[in-house]
């Protein structure tokens, strides 16, 4: 009965409780590391049948006339075309490692573009007066582009505070509050032009969408919030309440106001991706946005953000959405239907989410 | 007086018919380690609960550091001075120590609100300088908790506590789920509190425990305490009597 003395032998050893040694080995690579990884398989998949099978490469250049490495087009084709789901899948990806999870992103697309365009319109296409602009007669028309931008950003900040205060105040499920939201914001974006597509937008909202310049807002947003995530309280507390809730109550945090802010910022990202989609097409349609949301989160998923919550990185996020990209344009490269796209993206979705699973488990099991 | 932290008066809590404490009196004195010792159900954590905030008493008063303590939640008690170590641990697992020792109460570079940048150097330093405080030996400070045996886990959340507590530090059952090494290191972190001239309330079922670490035992039975005793006064099995209701205290209460 003298464990007293043999604690201080305890407390001199200098490898933690009770000699237990700190295996750096076990250490977990980065989970990013990981999805990386899957990252490089999948080109190289391609890369490998598309040798075999069809003698071109998926990844470098094969044309004379062109004078490259890497064959650019394709890959800039690839992050193009998920960037402005990518710019969506950040404020998701903030969602979910808050423990919550936000299905109105893609409605609130729709309903952001449809009255944000209406504030970007000409008034006179090719001489004639602009037969889509829904606010002609009140004069609303060739307004300066940081107003179509101020209302997309009014449109997120109201469904987001709607949807926070909806999960944060009556404590209904993530789920069902933004499975509301999204089925209302699909019905606004239908009711503003009456179904009509509204066109025509001024030559400063466009260029918001032009040429690379979705890349360049995804990834702009992605260090901005990459940073903000890893260096501010605010990044500490999204992970502190996704993993422990009563834990990150008992120390003081608002969790309430916390999640508000985080379903706030999350739709105002996803009105930005509406400002970028439609200034991108020169039009805006009711049903713009359809599916985004389960793409979004396909792409946090698949980036290794754990959907129960307090793990992942926007910087996953974005490896994941480029493995999006890559198979939707490997499958375009061995010209094989885009029927299959939707199939592959299917179990991709369900794979990750098992593989996480399996991670956790493995985890808890002490392995 | 002056010397006294803590201090209640006639503590009484019903839940309807039931009776889960009543009339305790209680005091702790600066640099006291108190033990709380009863069978389950004796009133040890409704006591407890009463103290720092998470339920309202009855009836009763409590003093706490010189003034009279209505405190309205464990937020505000914890505000007041009372760190409280909880049986289930109130750790966030994917977060790593500096960030848990830290939680809520992050020391910010500049502030911008919730996008106040975080000051992560000052807190590693600090947290350095509490484990060495509290003799707590963490491999890596980066690991997440996740990744943390019980014991580590335990001696996170008591490090967490003897940080920031200046006044009163409680521990309800710190040990009951570790191992012998990892209970020696806990009580190794103890003893360091008791150098450092802590207040601390232990609630324990340990009685070689309960000896070897505290100055004075109090025991709860039926709600009711049955026993204020000196350690020296007393030894486990006057304990055990008072435990079981063999032995019945209210001669000495009133004579103390």
């Amino acid at each position: 009965m003298n464990a007293a003395d043999g604690g201080k032998d305890v407390a001199q050893t200098s490898h933690g409780i009770g000699g237990l040694t700190y295996d750096a080995k076990k250490r977990a690579w980065p989970a990013e590391f990981n999805v990386f990884l899957a990252l490089v398989i999948l080109v190289g998949a391609f890369e490998l049948i598309g040798r075999v099978f069809l003698g071109d490469s998926f990844l470098f250049n094969t044309r004379d006339n062109v004078d490259a490495i890497f064959n650019e087009q394709r890959l800039q084709i690839i992050i193009l075309q998920v960037s402005i789901v990518g710019i969506i899948a950040i404020g998701v990806t903030q969602v979910i490692i808050c423990g919550g999870i936000d299905l109105s992103s893609g409605s609130v697309v729709g309903a952001t573009a449809m009255i944000a365009m209406s504030f970007a319109q000409v008034a006179t296409v090719n001489g004639n007066p602009n037969p889509k602009a829904m606010f002609i007669d009140y004069g609303l028309t060739d307004l300066p582009v940081i107003v179509p931008l101020l209302v997309a950003i009014g449109c997120g900040l109201i469904a987001g505070l709607v949807n926070g205060a909806l999960i944060a105040y009556t404590r209904i499920p993530p789920f069902i509050a933004t499975l509301g939201m999204m089925v209302t914001a699909r019905g606004i974006a239908k009711w503003w032009s009456k179904g009509q597509p509204i066109s025509f937008p001024t030559e400063s909202f466009a260029g918001i969408g032009k040429g690379l310049m979705p890349v360049i807002i995804f990834i702009s947003l992605a260090i901005l919030f990459q940073l903000i995530l890893s260096y501010t309280k605010y990044g500490k507390h999204c992970y502190a309440i996704g993993s422990n809730e009563d834990a990150a109550r008992m120390s003081g945090i608002k969790i309430a106001n916390h999640k508000v802010l985080v379903y706030v910022i999350a739709s105002i990202l996803a009105s930005l991706a509406a400002v970028v989609l439609c200034s991108k097409n020169l039009t805006a349609q009711a049903g713009m946005g359809v599916m985004y949301e389960l793409d979004a989160i396909a792409m946090a998923v698949i980036g290794g953000v754990s959907l129960s919550g307090g793990r992942g990185s926007i910087v996953g996020t974005v490896i994941g959405s480029l493995i999006f990209g890559v198979i939707i344009s490997g499958f375009t490269f061995l010209r094989l239907d885009a029927y299959y796209q939707e199939m592959v993206k299917g179990v991709i979705i369900v794979g990750a989410v098992v593989l996480d699973q399996w991670r956790q488990r493995r985890r808890a099991i002490g392995a | 007086m002056s010397d006294i932290v803590l201090k209640t008066e006639n503590l009484t809590k019903r839940y309807g018919g039931v009776h889960a404490l009543e009339g305790a009196n209680f005091e702790l004195r600066k640099g006291e380690h108190v033990a709380i010792m009863g069978d389950n159900g004796a009133g040890k954590s409704t006591f407890v609960r009463q103290i720092t905030g998470v339920e309202q008493r009855t009836d009763g008063k409590v003093w706490f550091d010189g003034k009279e303590a209505n405190f309205a939640g464990p937020i505000e008690a914890r505000e007041a001075g009372i760190e409280t170590v909880f049986q289930n641990l109130a750790l966030a697992d994917d977060l790593d120590v500096p960030s848990n020792l830290f939680l809520g109460r992050e020391k910010v570079l500049f502030n911008l609100g919730p996008f106040s940048i975080l000051d992560r150097k000052y807190m590693r330093k600090a947290t350095e300088a509490a484990l060495v405080r509290t003799a707590v030996k963490i491999p890596n400070l980066s690991s997440t908790i996740r990744h943390m045996s019980g014991g580590q886990r335990q001696c996170v959340a008591i490090a967490r506590t003897a940080t920031f507590a200046s006044k009163l530090i409680i521990m309800d059952e710190p040990t009951a789920a570790l191992g012998v090494q990892e209970t020696a290191q806990v009580e190794n972190i103890i003893r360091t509190l008791k150098a450092n001239g802590e207040p601390l309330i232990l609630i324990s079922h340990n009685m070689r425990q309960v000896f070897d670490l505290v100055d004075r035992i109090v025991v709860f039975r039926r709600g009711k305490i049955v026993a204020n005793l000196r350690k020296q006064d007393t030894d486990g099995n006057d304990i055990v009597a008072y435990i079981t209701g063999s032995k019945t205290g209210e001669a000495e209460l009133a004579a103390a």
